[in-house]
């Protein structure tokens, strides 16, 4: 059976410069598709990354990650409002799908109701100030 | 009813001057009138926050031992470029400046993360930003190379300079082709998906003195949350505009070029933007006190959201072909409605100006003035005004006389 999953991991700073995807995917015959990556010199990295593989392949290979000092974690998505960034300038409302952001009259001010979001990221690219994030 | 800036002054030294802002005007003048309203009333204090992409900072980053001539090198804070062309230490950093790393519309539309205001932000939020510098070394500056961090408070002088600011109106910017375009007034949807605009209206500074009676050189304002002054008419600054009757420009108009003191401003008034497709940015928070001295001048500020009116352009072909096109007017009231009707078809707008804090930018200055810390300055000479005939020019290209 093929297993495949969603998962966020964290390279502690020591792993950084490893490759142990690499050896995921040669020694355990894991398929790999990076969906976010952030890594930082001389800081903890993070990928997200959909692992796929036969299920006791997959297994063993996340065993084989535990042991390397990888920290798991299962994937979910969430947007949120950094409310010290947002200027509440309003442009993320005409581009928001699930009516999530809207604007507050007449004060003008941005709204973001979370219980709309459907993470479709859209504003987290559009907003001039960077306010919303994408928390996984 | 006239009064002068320094009879206002006295007022405000003592405690007695009465100020509002240009939203709370409106509805004073509609139940007290013009003339009661100007006898009553001291200042009038306005407000914007947006983007504003001539807006810079120029340094002077002190003398490193042994000496670089980092004039006429090259040299970057946080990676981004500055202009060199000046005296040994002295730079200069522009808000739309961005890595020669950043991959800029390579994958289009590009993200354009971080750039000159980014590094403005934070040097104003007394962050190290990194300085890189090369010369090509001389017999008085030997040193070729200079690696370090840098802080606001460690330099010598740090002043923001914004050769256009606080634009009076400004386009509606909308998309009529079948994609999606990213331009400076953010994304437009196709085929009239939305409207954009960016001004504060009622409250922008320069709308509520449209033929620049008070406002003028050397008036002191409020900037990037500190003090600063109008140091000369911004760029593009075009007063002969089409106008309606109560002297409102319907189309881009006056502008302010604007100076003060980097190290007492404030980043939460001084941003870094990063619009998708286009480039990087800075908002900038800018707040004009308008002395009261007639019934005229106080007419003016008490101009409401329905009674401007900005053109609609497509942003798709019109504005990059440079064609003079415009699909209509629309009020400012309209506007902040949430939609309007453009060519039959009703269209959502947003803002790419922020109106609460140019709500907040009015009151703080507003407070400022009520506590006697901030006095009004009389200009050294008025801003050009429709008398002064200036005329908007194009780059006409050619290569022979």
């Amino acid at each position: 059976m093929t297993v495949s999953k969603r998962l966020v991991l964290h390279f502690p700073r020591k792993l950084v410069d490893q490759p142990i995807l690499c050896r995921l995917a040669r020694d355990y015959n894991i398929d790999f598709n990076i969906l976010k990556a952030s890594v930082t010199p001389n800081e903890e990295g993070v990928l997200v990354v959909e692992l796929s593989g036969e299920e006791s392949n997959y297994n063993k290979g996340n065993e084989y990650l535990a042991q390397t000092g990888v920290a798991i974690q299962p994937l979910s998505k969430d947007v949120v409002r950094d409310e010290e960034k947002c200027i509440h300038c309003g442009s993320c409302v005409v581009l928001c799908t699930g009516g999530a952001l809207s604007v507050e009259r007449p004060t003008m001010k941005v709204n973001f109701d979370h219980t709309k979001c459907i993470a479709c990221e859209i504003c987290v690219r559009s907003c001039p100030s960077r306010a919303m994030e994408i928390r996984f | 009813m006239t009064k002068t800036i320094s009879e206002i002054n006295e007022k405000i030294r003592s405690g007695q001057a009465v100020v509002v802002t240009a939203e709370e005007i409106i509805g004073i003048v509609e139940e007290k009138g013009v003339e009661e309203a100007a006898k009553a009333i001291d200042v009038v204090t306005t407000g914007t926050f947006g983007p504003m992409c001539s807006s810079g900072a120029y340094f002077n980053l002190g003398h490193s031992a042994p000496r670089i001539k980092i004039g006429g090198g090259k040299a970057t804070l946080n990676d981004v470029p500055l202009y060199t062309g000046l005296a040994a230490v002295d730079v200069f950093l522009g808000v739309t400046a961005m890595p020669e790393d950043d991959p800029r519309n390579k994958t289009y539309p590009g993200s354009f993360d971080y750039g000159g205001g980014h590094v403005i932000e934070e040097l104003v939020a007394g962050k190290d930003v990194k300085l890189e510098a090369t010369a090509y070394g001389t017999d008085c500056y030997p040193r070729k190379k200079v690696e370090t961090l840098v802080r606001l408070e460690e330099m010598n002088e740090a002043v923001l300079f914004n050769i256009r600011n606080a634009y009076q109106n400004y386009n509606v910017g909308v998309n009529l082709s079948d994609k999606t375009i990213y331009t400076y007034m953010g994304t437009l949807k196709r085929n009239l998906g939305n409207a954009n605009y960016c001004s504060a209206g009622q409250l922008s500074p320069l709308l509520n003195d449209p033929l620049y009676k008070t406002i003028g050189i050397g008036t002191k304002i409020f900037l990037g949350g500190g003090i600063g002054y109008v140091s000369w008419q911004g760029t593009q600054h075009n007063p002969g505009v089409p106008r309606g009757e109560n002297d409102m420009p319907h189309r881009p108009s006056g502008t302010l070029a604007v100076i003060g003191d980097l190290k007492q401003m404030k980043s939460a008034w001084l941003r870094g933007i990063s619009m998708r497709g286009y480039g990087t940015t800075m908002a900038v928070g800018v707040g004009v006190p308008i002395p009261i001295l007639s019934e005229d001048v106080l007419r003016y500020t008490s101009v409401k959201d329905e009674e401007i009116f900005a053109p609609i352009v497509d942003y798709s072909e019109a504005y990059p072909g440079r064609k003079p096109d415009v699909l209509g007017e629309v009020s400012y009231s309209d506007l902040k409605s949430g939609k309007i009707e453009v060519s039959g078809k009703e269209v959502p707008t947003a803002s790419i100006s922020s109106y609460s804090k140019a709500v907040e930018i009015a009151h703080t200055l507003k407070d400022w003035i009520l506590k006697g810390d901030f006095l009004l300055t009389d200009p050294v000479t008025p801003l050009p005004g429709l008398e002064d005939g200036i005329q908007f020019k194009p780059l006409n290209e050619r290569w022979e006389e």
